[in-house]
């Protein structure tokens, strides 16, 4: 039985025609997680008897007459959404006690479609990081060659999805952090626009930047995960209020007329054998109707140093709640309050969340404000301003979404700016709010590589389609690494 | 010794009469046991997210109308930054650069009459921290989250005051607004209105402002003024002795009416104010204020001015009857049944034995059991001069404490007063012909005596005889008219 390598829709198809419980989809996939797993270290938490549970009363709801792409489909939740009763660690001590008393709204609506949670996966601690190092329940191996990295944050989710260890799983995007560890690890994952899926529940890392979104094989899969998570929130004020368009009904869509434009920042300096391969790419959209022309975007080259003004600084306050007075982590006998702060805060962060809270708890100091975070966002609006530019000339933008293939674990830990510059064609989306998309586009020694479209706000329909062709005209989607097949 | 002039600014903190909080929808009434109004986002739990309360904005809007000030079209929250174990999220959701409210001003009467303008710098929404708790706890302190989310106005004041006194009519004035705006209770013991002090000294006449001490969270009228007078004898004390002011924080301690340093510049807090990215900048719209507009009240000082105009009150009356709108709302209630002819006896009577009457057994005017219709009825029997001025104090009292109408008591206490002439002068005669020696007297040059006779028929008739009857016929009847 193979049924990890079927599409979300032949699933629930099959459930649909009584062939497949989700009872027993569920126990396939938790004996799957069970089996490789251990080699990859992609899961933080497993709730294997809840998922037991909810693939039954999925079964249930199937039975008294209900449909649904999503309903007994199994997921994994990347451990950065509030899950009620269930650990809530976001991959750091100082929530490995947390068991969240609320469910997300992600959690809440792919509930509520029915979807059954596996477990929760690893990720970069408060998800900050590109390479799952930092989180505190150790590095995940990327399934194609466990020497190496799977991204981050969302590395587990990304891992999990590439392993086929559930159906889809969720991530969050920040910077990159669902796109890249897609494109280190041969999956496709989608960042929407900013505002398109609820925050309400997602534990904060940068407010502005974050965003939640969907790993899954295909285009396809992922148009039927992002239609039960996205829309309008009462609890998330950033929220928007926007009616969701119906995203699998126009996946197939002709691109006849589409103009794609290339990103010449994106290919200066990019290595010959990954440039190819985004030429490819480029040749099969032409194949497909579509138009490409070269455009620029002259403050791209900017987004990474502004990025790390801007995300550091809203982090250093949105992480200041972790102070062992309320949940989470509290160090042992603190002799006074400011003790109590310290050593909890000192004991339950590791050092590149806390590098981040004092890079920015710096750029927003008196006197240093200026300089650092208003400039910061005055760069942030001229790289929104090139991207809207853009999108006057050309419907989607396309280019690599990162400049190399997986890394070795550790080669990148001891220098913080090398591994900041892996996100560097992922963050201009996240600051100009706008949806990204990352699909498998071949292999460069042996090892994935992503094929990144980004559109303008609310585009992802249109990014969904595009993707959606490409996996019609390639196989590179289908591909899997050895031992997960 | 120089002439020391004291530079007085005030930053109130009215809270907002919301059923909820600011951000959350938790409930907002005061005294509920320790944290059973606190939800996750009062609680500041991973992954929630802030949620404006807009009927908090149509209050600041309100206030901001009501002191002729701009309303910002489009305003910012932004977070202060700190530690501190009853602010849950480590940061305050507070405005910063761009408050909701800019630029207003408000009217103040000083004691001597004179009217003085106190700019008003801004207003501005924020959340309200919790407490903690350090009595009964051994060990330990504890955290009350109840008051953690609920909607603060800040109003900051230009440094505009010259004395405690003023600094208190103004903050005075200002709790009449809000109050009559319904946007905040006002309870002071509650902590719902109180301010901070910004106090510094300079030389009489000249321009630059000195360095100021602020006086943190004075919760009473009477605090305010104690700590400015200590803070300004502190200061000129320092300034004289050739010392210096240092910019700090000051608590008021009213147990010992001193004010103490709690922080001085250098230790102040780096807040790292920046834009909330949790919320959107508020947006007000012209319908939005012009519904606002439509909801606000005739304000205390368009009542008073009506007052004195209508009603020939003078300032000081008619200021004192619209310090509230409930006295305001009394007074009016009582001259609908007496006519606004006798404006002045209403007046003198609402401030004087009704509010006394009121302070003496603190009783809330709404509840009074002697109501508009009752008092009116009072005042309509010394018109038609049913009683005298006098019998109307006690007719008054035993109203307050029997809670019937007057007509009631005048009858059954048999206080009505004697009209009647033939009655009178009968009585008159009586009193002549028992006191042939005073009567002698009087006749003879001694004018004093009026006041002996008068007092002898008043006696007689219980004080009922009319006193404007009783004079007249007295002075014919001593003169030895008919």
């Amino acid at each position: 039985m193979t049924l990890h390598t079927l599409s979300i829709g032949e699933l629930s198809a099959r459930m649909a025609r009584k062939e497949l419980s989700s009872a027993e989809l569920t126990r396939y996939f938790l004996a799957r997680i069970e089996r490789l797993n251990p080699a990859l270290n992609a899961m933080i938490t497993l709730t294997a008897e809840q998922a037991v549970q909810a693939a039954q009363a999925a079964d249930q709801r199937r039975a008294a007459g209900e449909q649904g792409q999503l309903l007994g489909i199994p997921l994994i939740h990347k451990d950065i959404f509030c899950t009620d009763g269930v650990r809530t660690s976001c991959g750091s001590r100082m929530l490995d006690n947390f068991i969240a008393p609320y469910d997300a709204t992600v959690v809440a609506r792919l509930k509520a479609a029915g979807a059954v949670m596996l477990g929760k996966s690893n990720m970069d601690e408060f998800a900050m990081g590109s390479s799952n190092e930092t989180s505190y329940y150790g590095p995940v191996k990327n399934p194609w060659d466990t020497a190496k990295v799977p991204g981050g944050s969302s590395g587990g989710s990304a891992a999990a999805a590439a392993a086929r260890l559930a159906a889809f799983t969720t991530g969050t995007d920040t910077g990159g952090s669902i796109r890249q560890p897609a494109a280190l690890t041969g999956v496709t994952g989608v960042k929407p626009t900013y505002g398109r899926v609820s925050r309400y529940g997602m534990v904060a890392f940068a407010s502005s930047l974050d965003q939640a979104g969907v790993f899954a094989r295909t285009a396809a899969d992922a148009a039927i995960v992002l239609q039960a998570m996205a829309g309008f929130d009462p609890k998330d004020s950033t929220s928007i209020d926007a009616p969701v368009p119906d995203y699998p009904a126009t996946l197939d869509a002709p691109l006849s007329g589409v103009k794609i434009g290339l990103l010449r920042e994106f290919f200066e300096g990019l290595e010959a054998r990954n440039s190819a391969l985004i030429h490819d790419a480029l040749k099969i959209y032409r194949s497909l109707g579509a138009e490409t022309v070269e455009v620029s975007l002259p403050h791209l080259p900017l987004s990474v140093p502004t990025y790390y003004v801007v995300a550091p600084a809203e982090c250093s306050s949105n992480l200041s709640r972790f102070d062992g007075v309320r949940f989470g982590y509290r160090c042992e006998n603190p002799k006074d309050l400011l003790d109590l702060y310290k050593r909890s805060r000192g004991e339950g962060f590791g050092p590149e969340v806390k590098r981040r809270i004092m890079t920015g708890t710096y750029v927003l100091s008196a006197g240093y404000f200026d300089a650092y975070y208003l400039k910061a966002q005055k760069v942030r609006r001229l790289i929104t301003d090139d991207f809207r530019a853009a999108f006057h000339k050309v419907d989607l933008l396309i280019g690599p979404t990162t400049p190399t293939p997986a890394f070795a674990i550790g080669a990148k830990v001891d220098d913080p700016i090398t591994m900041y510059l892996n996100d560097i064609y992922t963050i201009g989306a996240n600051l100009a709010g706008l949806p990204g998309l990352s699909l498998p586009c071949g292999f460069v020694e042996d090892l994935p590589m992503g094929l990144q479209l980004i559109g303008p706000h609310f585009s992802e329909a249109k990014l969904l389609n595009a993707a959606h062709r490409f996996q019609q005209a390639t196989d590179w989607h289908s591909r899997s690494p050895r031992g997960y097949e | 010794m120089a002439d020391w002039e004291v530079v007085i600014g005030l930053e109130i903190h009215a809270q907002l009469a919301t059923q909820s909080k600011i951000f959350s929808g938790s409930p907002t009434a005061y005294g509920a046991p320790p944290n059973t109004q606190a939800s996750l986002v009062d609680l500041a739990y991973p992954g929630v997210l802030p949620v404006l309360n807009a009927e908090a904005v149509r209050m600041a809007v309100k206030f901001g109308l009501s002191i002729g000030a701009e309303v910002a079209r489009r305003s910012v929250f932004a977070r202060k930054n700190y530690f501190y174990p009853d602010l849950p999220k480590g940061y305050q959701i507070s405005q910063y650069e761009l408050p909701v409210v800019k630029q207003g001003k408000l009217a103040v009467m000083l004691d001597d009459g004179t009217v003085k303008i106190i700019g008003i710098t801004r207003a501005h929404l924020e959340e309200d921290a919790g407490k903690s708790l350090h009595e009964g706890l051994a060990h330990a302190s504890g955290i009350d989250l109840n008051r953690a989310g609920t909607p603060l106005l800040e109003i900051v004041s230009e440094p505009d005051m010259r004395s405690a006194k003023e600094a208190v009519a103004y903050m005075k004035k200002i709790h009449t607004l809000v109050r009559y705006l319904e946007i905040c209770d006002g309870n002071m013991q509650e902590g719902s209105f109180r301010c901070d002090a910004n106090v510094s000294m300079r030389p009489r006449g000249r321009e630059k402002f000195g360095t100021r001490a602020e006086i943190k969270n004075l919760n009473s009228f009477r605090f305010v003024e104690k700590a400015i007078h200590y803070e300004v004898a502190r200061q000129v004390e320092l300034l004289e002795s050739g010392g210096s002011v240092v910019q700090e924080t000051r608590l008021y301690d009213s147990d010992k009416d001193e004010t103490r340093s709690m922080r001085s510049k250098e230790e102040a807090n780096d807040y790292r104010y920046f834009p909330d990215p949790d919320l959107l900048p508020v947006q007000i719209d012209e319908s939005f204020i012009d519904a606002v507009r439509a909801t606000l009240p005739e304000l205390p000082d368009d009542k008073a001015a009506r007052f004195a105009r209508d009603f020939g009150l003078s300032a000081y009356d008619a200021g004192v009857l619209s310090a509230s709108r409930e006295l305001g709302a009394y007074f009016e209630a009582v001259l609908n049944e007496l006519g606004a002819a006798h404006a002045k006896l209403a007046a003198n009577w609402v401030m004087g034995d009704l509010s006394s009457a009121l302070n003496r057994d603190n009783v809330d005017i709404a509840v009074s059991r002697v109501t508009p219709p009752y008092l009116s009825g009072l005042l309509l029997r010394i018109v038609d001069q049913t009683i005298s001025g006098k019998i109307a104090k006690d007719v008054f009292e035993a109203m307050w404490s029997e809670g019937r109408p007057a007509d009631a008591i005048i009858e059954a206490k048999g206080l009505k007063q004697i009209t009647d002439s033939g009655a009178i002068e009968a009585v008159i005669d009586a009193v002549m012909a028992a006191n042939p020696k005073q009567l002698a007297d009087y006749r003879s040059g001694k004018d004093k005596l009026f006041g002996f006779f008068v007092g002898q028929v008043m006696k007689a008739t219980e004080g009922k005889a009319n006193p404007a009857q009783l004079n007249e016929l007295l002075k014919r009847k001593l003169g030895g008219g008919a």
